[in-house]
This record gives C-alpha cells, sequence and structure tokens, in this order.
C-alpha cells in the first residue's frame, strides 16, 4: 500500500517536470524532439487483392469482362506500402528503448534537456546526488550479498544428501537470495493471480525484456532455469545453482541440437518431483511494448505451459537491455542508479495444446493471451530480426500472392496462347 | 538509449525543407527523430543498409527500387533533406495547393510528380524510357518464380504495345501518364499523416 502511494507521487512529480520542460521550450520559442514511437502515419488496412483490384477497376481502359493479368499501376501498392514502412515500421522500434512523453529527471531518457530551467536543474542534480552517491552503493553492496549468499548457500547444501530435506532448504535459500537481490534493484513488484502459479512439470512461459526478469519471477517462486553456460562469474553462479536443484544448463555446442534441447527438457517436465521449467520463448530482449514470435520448442514438448506477463511501468526506469548497445555490468549499473523498477506480473491460467492444433498455433495462442494481459501488441515477427535478416521466404509469399490475384498464374493455366 | 538526437535540427533547416517539401513543422520533427534512429552509423545520412535494415521494406518485392529511390545518381549516402526530398512525393495533396500560383515551380507532391516517382521505379537506367527489358525485369520482381519467361514476355509486349503511341517500342513518360490517366494517383501514391 505505501508502496503504491510512493509509485503515484513519484509519477505526478515527472509530469510536473515536463510540464516545466515545455514551457521552457516555448518561452525559447523552440520545438521539442518528440518521441516517434507513436504511430506517425495511418496505414490502410486495404490488402493487396483489393488495392489492386480497385485500381484497375478505376483506371482500365478495357471493359471489365476482360481480367487483365497486369497493368502499369499495379506497383503503386507496393511503393506506397513500401515508403509507409520507410516511415514507420512495427518492428525496428521494438529493439529500442521506448521513448516518453514525461520525463523521470533521468538526463538518459530525455533529449530535451537543455531547457530545463534552474529549479529543474538544482532537483536534478539533487536527484544524480542521492541515486549515486546513496542509492547506487547500497543496492551494489546488497547484491554483492545476495549473489554471494547464494553461491556459498548453494554449495553447502549441495553437499546433502539428496531428499526432502535438500529440496525444502535448496528453495528457500534460492528465494531468499533472489528477494535479496529485488531489494538490491528495488523493484516494486505487483504479482496478479497468484493461484495460478506454475507447478511441477509444467512449463513457465513469458515475454523477455531483460535479465531482470529472471529476478523478478524466481523470488516468488521456485523454478528450473534453462540457458547456456557461461564463463566468469555468471558461470560460477550458474554452476553452484546447480548443485542445489536440478537446473538444465547447456553447453554452447548442445544449444544447436534441438533434439537433445528437447529431450532434456522433456525429461525434466516428466519428473514431477522436479520444478517447473522457467523458459522466454522470444529468444532475446524486446522493449516491452510488444511481444515477438513465439519459438516452438518449448511448445512441442507437450506438458501444461503457464503463461506470465510482465510489464513493466516505463516512467520509473527503463528496464529494457539493449544487448546490441550495453553490455550486462553497464546494464545493471543503470538499472541500479535508477529511482525504481516498477512492474507487474499476471499468471495467467494454464493452458495445453489442443486437439488438432500444432506447436506454432499453440505458441501463437499462448502469445496472444500474454500480449493481451500485458496491454503489448502481438506481432508475429521473430525477435531474431533485432541481430539477423528477414528471411526470403516472406518476400516470396508476397510474390506468389501478386502472381495470384494479379491473375497471371491462373490464366496461364487456362489458355497458353493468352488469349481471353 | 539517447545519444542519438544530439544533433537537434536547427530552425531554419526546418524552415527550408517545409518550404521545399510541405510538410509541417510536426511532421518534419517526428520524420527526423525516424531518421536519426535508421541512421545506425550515426553519421548522419543513411546508406542503403540502413534500410534493408527495416523486415517490411525487405519482403517488399520492390524494395530494393524503391531503396533506390532515395539516392541520386551514382551516390550511396542519403542525408536528411533528400530523404525528406523523396518522402514529399507522398503527401498527399491538399485542396488549397490545387489552385495555386501557376508560375510557381511544381510542388513535389503533385500528380504528375508522384506519377515521375512510379515512372522511375520501372526505368532503372533513367533514359526517360521504359524498355521492354526494364518492364521485364519489374515484372519479375513483382511475381518471383511464379511465371514463366513465356508468359512475362507477353505481357510485357502486350503492355508495351497498348502503351506505345509513337512506335519506338518503350513506354516514354507521356505514354505512361496516358496510360493512367484514370487511375487515381492522388490517393493511390499518398500516406495521411496522424497529425
Amino acid at each position: 500500500m505505501k508502496k503504491k502511494v510512493q509509485s503515484h507521487n513519484l509519477a505526478m512529480f515527472y509530469d510536473w517536470a515536463t510540464l516545466r520542460i515545455e514551457r521552457g521550450a516555448k518561452e525559447k520559442n523552440h520545438l521539442l524532439y518528440k518521441p516517434y514511437s507513436n504511430a506517425i502515419i495511418a496505414k490502410e488496412p486495404t490488402s493487396l487483392e483489393e488495392e489492386i483490384k480497385e485500381i484497375r477497376r478505376s483506371g482500365s481502359n478495357r471493359d471489365l469482362d476482360s481480367a487483365s493479368e497486369f497493368e502499369m499501376s499495379d506497383i503503386f501498392y507496393f511503393a506506397r506500402r513500401g515508403v509507409e514502412s520507410i516511415m514507420d515500421d512495427e518492428v525496428t522500434k521494438r529493439f529500442s528503448a521506448e521513448e516518453l512523453e514525461s520525463w523521470n529527471l533521468l538526463t538518459r531518457s530525455n533529449y530535451n534537456f537543455h531547457y530545463i530551467s534552474l529549479r529543474l536543474t538544482v532537483l536534478w542534480g539533487l536527484g544524480v546526488l542521492i541515486r549515486y552517491g546513496f542509492l547506487l552503493p547500497l543496492r551494489v553492496t546488497l547484491a554483492f550479498t545476495g549473489v554471494g549468499l547464494l553461491v556459498f548457500l548453494t554449495s553447502i547444501i549441495g553437499l546433502l544428501p539428496n531428499g526432502r530435506m535438500k529440496n525444502f532448504l535448496s528453495e528457500k535459500v534460492h528465494l531468499m537470495c533472489y528477494r535479496i537481490c529485488v531489494r538490491a534493484l528495488t523493484a516494486i513488484i505487483t504479482y496478479h493471480d497468484r493461484e495460478n502459479k506454475p507447478k511441477n512439470g509444467g512449463i513457465c512461459v513469458a515475454n523477455h525484456t531483460s535479465p531482470i526478469d529472471v529476478i523478478i519471477l524466481a523470488s516468488d517462486g521456485c523454478y528450473a532455469m534453462v540457458g547456456q553456460i557461461h564463463g566468469g562469474l555468471m558461470g560460477v553462479i550458474q554452476r553452484s545453482m546447480v548443485k542445489a536443484c536440478p537446473h538444465i544448463w547447456f553447453e554452447r555446442s548442445e544449444v544447436k541440437d534441438r533434439h537433445l534441447v528437447a529431450k532434456r527438457l522433456s525429461d525434466h517436465v516428466e519428473d514431477k518431483s522436479k520444478l517447473p521449467i522457467l523458459i522466454f520463448p522470444e529468444g532475446t530482449c524486446i522493449n516491452n511494448t510488444s511481444v515477438m514470435m513465439f519459438k516452438k520448442g518449448s511448445f512441442e514438448i507437450g506438458s501444461t505451459v503457464y503463461p506470465v506477463a510482465i510489464k513493466y511501468d516505463p516512467r520509473f526506469g527503463d528496464a529494457f537491455w539493449n544487448s546490441s548497445k550495453f553490455g550486462m555490468v553497464n546494464y545493471l549499473l543503470r538499472m541500479m542508479s535508477s529511482w525504481a523498477i516498477v512492474c507487474s506480473v499476471w499468471y495467467l491460467p494454464p493452458m495445453c495444446r489442443e486437439e488438432g492444433e500444432d506447436a506454432v498455433q499453440f505458441a501463437n495462442r499462448v502469445k496472444a493471451a500474454i500480449a493481451r494481459q500485458g496491454g503489448l501488441v502481438d506481432l508475429l515477427w521473430d525477435g531474431g530480426l533485432k541481430r539477423g535478416k528477414v528471411k526470403d521466404t516472406f518476400k516470396e509469399e508476397q510474390q506468389k500472392l501478386y502472381s495470384k490475384i494479379s491473375c497471371m498464374e491462373t490464366d496461364w493455366l487456362r489458355d497458353p496462347l493468352g488469349h481471353h | 538509449m539517447g545519444s542519438r538526437a544530439s544533433t537537434l535540427l536547427r530552425e531554419e533547416e526546418i524552415e527550408e525543407i517545409k518550404k521545399e517539401t510541405g510538410f509541417s513543422h510536426s511532421q518534419i520533427t517526428r520524420l527526423y527523430s525516424r531518421f536519426t534512429s535508421l541512421d545506425k552509423g550515426e553519421n548522419g545520412t543513411l546508406s542503403r543498409e540502413d534500410f534493408q535494415r527495416i523486415p517490411e521494406l525487405a519482403i517488399n518485392p520492390l524494395g530494393d527500387r524503391i531503396i533506390n529511390a532515395f539516392f541520386p545518381e551514382g551516390e550511396d549516402q542519403v542525408n536528411f533533406r533528400g530523404f525528406m526530398r523523396t518522402l514529399a512525393h507522398f503527401r498527399p495533396i491538399e485542396d488549397n495547393e490545387k489552385n495555386k500560383d501557376p508560375t510557381a515551380s511544381e510542388p513535389l507532391n503533385s500528380r504528375t510528380n508522384k506519377l515521375l516517382f512510379a515512372f522511375r521505379l520501372y526505368d532503372l537506367d533513367r533514359d526517360d524510357k521504359i524498355s521492354r527489358d526494364e518492364l521485364l525485369q519489374v515484372l519479375r520482381m513483382m511475381v518471383g518464380v511464379n511465371i514463366s519467361d513465356e508468359q512475362l514476355g507477353s505481357i510485357a509486349d502486350r503492355t508495351i504495345q497498348e502503351a506505345d503511341q509513337n512506335g519506338d517500342n518503350s513506354i516514354s513518360f507521356n505514354e505512361f501518364i496516358k496510360v493512367l490517366e484514370k487511375v487515381d494517383v492522388e490517393q493511390k501514391m499518398s500516406i495521411r499523416f496522424l497529425h
């Protein structure tokens, strides 16, 4: 309750700060940088078929009986769609931080800060002092404590014989250490519908915005993690965690072998004494405005899926990890020097694959449910487009569609000589 | 986050672009932030790769030709002015512009200039004629592997036959305009802004 009041007050404060900036800019007669992540243009919802038929109907010099195969005006549709996507597309903006209308006193999230008045500058300076001088050292200490305890205690528990005692202690240790980490980030989390929390033998899937997602979920329940074994500090943590309870870590070489991955996952879920698996099917971090394609691997295994939606409130500190811009350490420092991380977690009712539904359809159904609950845009695009190129098959689909609609394809079959 | 818009657009530049393209102040600033977000190299210009990174454009059959339209002859980089100049072709035609001073130079988004944009998608070598080969190339881009060479050839021949009036077996810009005189170019080649 107290936390809700705190976040409400902070929000009002940010709105005030934004108004001051807008006023400052107006006084100097300058225009503010406007975030473009809101839609710029009106995209017509007409399909390729509708438009081509319409253009031909209105523009053709021929009579309507003869269906022409090609008109020079056919390119208008593609030209316009192409330029529309240059002005504003659905995908590229998902891989950079969401831009906000209001300012939360972090210079990193605002480009208009040459317009702030003296009063605001003082406040901002005070904010910097508090954040970097007080909050950051406190949080870093907590973080080290949390991680250190995790490594130390799980190694000790690993020495115990397998059994109820070990599982019980392992659970307690994991929860405690993750909760310390939550404090280290000052994460204000609201959990909804806890009765749907994932159970043993199930798979928990969630949308992915940052590595903090793991900490948020794991501080409220115990999961078996899945991932690649890293070197360095991360690897140390992973290796000690797995001593206390069975997590699923893969060597780099094993990650490519899809059968191996699937087998290990299904072996794990069949053993009802093991914890539910936590998986992020998008495969990469997305900026929390949308949910991108879910990789079908986790949905082929055939166990109950527990969807979870995580939505961060961007006004308090953007949690999105832009891995092409910042390394992990840099990212964590930025997180720990923000004001707070406010987010909501919704545990959605469990879902199973239905008769006649294949893994891809099931994955899309789960994705739609998560998107709906979190208020995110449901996209079919692959998160892998962050780094890779789009597959040629999509272009080929467009070409095939045009061939059919323009009547080129069927006409040829009907009359090879091209007469009508 | 945050380092890219450090070079904000100057007022004079915005005014110049406004005069040249007809976009409003807020449209220009919005498109500028779009420009900077596409500019991964952060050097104030866009290359062809920057465009190809847009998935919706990459799957467009005419994607490469559209990208080409932004780059003047022989150049590999386009700056914000050039970017806006090309986008201006797709600005909707407003009613108060239709009866403007006839001696003033034609606005970038006039019907003729919109048709010129489309014409240039076909006319790759910029010789102001669409040859049979150029037409075939565009046809091939639009249908991929789904149609045979013979059929495309006969379609190209028929199209040129219908459009060509001076018998040079290619389509000039005027012939192109004539073929499309009934098409609502203003609507099909315009993109409406929300602000």
